[in-house]
């Protein structure tokens, strides 16, 4: 081969047989490890402790009470009752988090703005969008829980606090999410149709949403399933819904009514994945 | 930001009505000014006139009510790729739409009969209601042009619309484009690589090499010895002058200013 090269041409590289990018993320792995290693030590994670005789013995005896689920009819009337409520402070709330989170999410993300179409971001707009920012991190830092303990306060014990509560918190993590899934789609068409003069919500409507409308939906649903656990906590609070029986279930050790109690959670989280799923077919 | 200067000294007045081909190499600067045209880049230095007004030292309100009288046609036609076709094109109405009426196009698109004209004149309208992701490229950018045909802007700016077409729909598309520019009495600027369809299809043609225009004239002044040295790699700037390419004073006032 290198016979018939001309004699100026540069020497033939040999290949080492070596990826240049090998040894940067060797390191990198290491000193994940380094860093990984303290956090295991601060929480105590033993693992192997899980499967000891006398964690098995108590991990089979706590289980055995669950087996069979209570299935009686007054029991199932007043599950299904607390099954509906949860749904509704979970749809109510998610309703709330979603009007929260839309202008938040149109407001802080720089894939609409027209200052920035041709030049740097001015700095008017610069500054809602960080401010926008921060009011975003405080909704979503404060927990739904302590969110439903003042709201408790303000309305009183009942489903309310929890709509109030999911709706709020809920509505800092969909506007940031939202507005990152924005800002990650495609610039150009939307841009194309702001640079022809076009509103900013006519750019998202024909711009960007076709681009990111099934991320859009698949998390709005995903944050649904988590509102559905969140009522949960929230009935500890007397937020009311399964979390309310669920507390009390737990508290006289009735382990049948526990498990009948999972049982319907594990079918709502599937109705949500069933509903997600359907909803992206329809929209691929 | 580090900042490169892509024109220099372009010096271009363009009349209401007018239609000019902008032709040169790769990299010689026709996107930038098109770009430059459509305010969607800021000059960093020079003045831009368009419909009377300084776009730069109006307010960002106020230029972007300037923008909504032009439409740029980019040269990969930016379409998201699930859309449907009547609703990208449909989507070049949406300057002189409300919002409300913007909704109700997504859901029902109300002018439908105009895209479908639209796509008819490019021979593309079986595919009104396919989506844009299942065109090819050549469909996909005479999409693009139907946008631009049914926009009410008066001031279009096209960049390179034949580049992934074929002969024989190259010159449909520049044919209709013209004719329809004409019709509806709008200024057509339009880069092109297609130098023989430049002179076919316009009056007016302005090259440019390195950034700077160095032919603006009338289409049967531009000869062959020209257009070899436009692409040639002899420099140009200085065997042309341009005072004997200059267009003839026009009555009418500037609808484009570039100096």
């Amino acid at each position: 081969m290198a016979a018939i090269l001309p004699a100026e041409h540069p020497p033939l590289r040999v290949w080492s047989g070596r990826d240049p990018a090998r040894q940067r993320r060797w390191l990198c792995a290491l000193a994940l490890l380094v860093m990984l290693w303290p956090l295991l030590v601060v929480t105590e994670f033993r693992p192997w402790t899980m499967f000891d005789q006398r964690s098995l013995q108590s991990t089979w005896n706590f289980v055995s009470q669950f087996v069979p689920p209570r299935a009686d009819a007054e029991f199932l009337r007043l599950l299904a009752k607390e099954t509906w409520r949860t749904v509704a402070i979970a749809t109510a709330g998610m309703t709330l988090a979603w009007l929260v989170a839309v202008p938040l999410a149109l407001g802080a993300s720089a894939r609409l703005s027209v200052s920035a179409l041709a030049t740097r971001m001015d700095r008017g707009p610069f500054a809602v969008r960080q401010l926008l920012r921060w009011l975003m991190i405080v909704l979503r830092s404060v927990p739904e829980l302590v969110w439903a303990l003042l709201f408790v306060r303000v309305v009183g014990l009942g489903p309310t606090a929890g709509v109030l509560a999911i709706g709020i918190a809920y509505g800092g993590m969909l506007g940031k999410v939202y507005s990152e899934i924005l800002d990650s789609t495609e610039a150009a068409p939307s841009q194309a149709l702001l640079r022809n003069g076009s509103g900013r919500l006519q750019a998202l409507l024909y711009g960007a949403l076709p681009q990111c409308a099934n991320e859009l939906v698949s998390y709005t649903v995903y944050r649904w399933e988590c509102a559905i656990r969140s009522s949960v906590v929230l009935g500890f609070v007397g937020a009311g819904g399964l979390g309310q029986l669920l507390d009390g279930a737990s508290k006289m050790f009735a382990g049948s009514e526990v498990s009948s109690i999972l049982i319907v959670f594990i079918a709502l989280v599937t109705l949500s994945d069933r509903i997600s799923l359907a909803l992206r077919r329809a929209l691929d | 930001m580090s900042s490169v200067a892509v024109l220099r000294g372009v010096d271009l007045e363009v009349a209401n009505g007018e239609q000019i081909a902008v032709i040169g190499a790769s990299g010689s600067g026709k996107s930038s000014l098109l770009n430059a045209l459509a305010c969607a880049v800021k000059p960093m230095r020079g003045d831009l006139g368009l419909f009377g007004e300084s776009p730069w030292s109006l307010s960002s309100s106020n230029r972007q009510r300037l923008r909504g009288r032009l439409c740029l046609a980019p040269q990969v036609p930016p379409l998201p790729p699930r859309q449907r076709v009547v609703t990208a094109v449909l989507a070049g109405t949406l300057p002189s739409l409300s919002l409300w009426q913007s909704v109700r196009s997504l859901w029902h698109p109300r002018q439908a009969a105009v895209a479908y004209d639209a796509l008819a004149s490019l021979d593309l309208g079986e595919k009104l209601w396919e989506r844009v992701d299942r065109l090819s490229g050549g469909e996909r950018q005479r999409v693009g042009l139907a946008r631009l045909l049914v926009a009410d802007a008066p001031l279009w700016l096209i960049d390179e619309p034949l580049s992934a077409l074929d002969p024989a729909r190259a010159e449909q598309a520049i044919t209709r484009l013209t004719e329809a520019a004409r019709e509806r009495n709008r200024t057509l600027v339009c880069s092109l690589h297609q130098v023989d369809m430049a002179r076919l299809c316009f009056s007016r043609i302005v090259a440019l090499r390195d950034g700077q225009v160095v032919y603006d004239g009338s289409a049967a002044e531009l000869d062959d010895a020209m257009v070899r040295d436009l692409y040639g790699q002899e420099l140009l700037v200085d065997a042309i002058p341009l005072s004997v390419a200059r267009s003839p004073a026009r009555a009418t006032l500037p609808l484009i200013v570039c100096r």
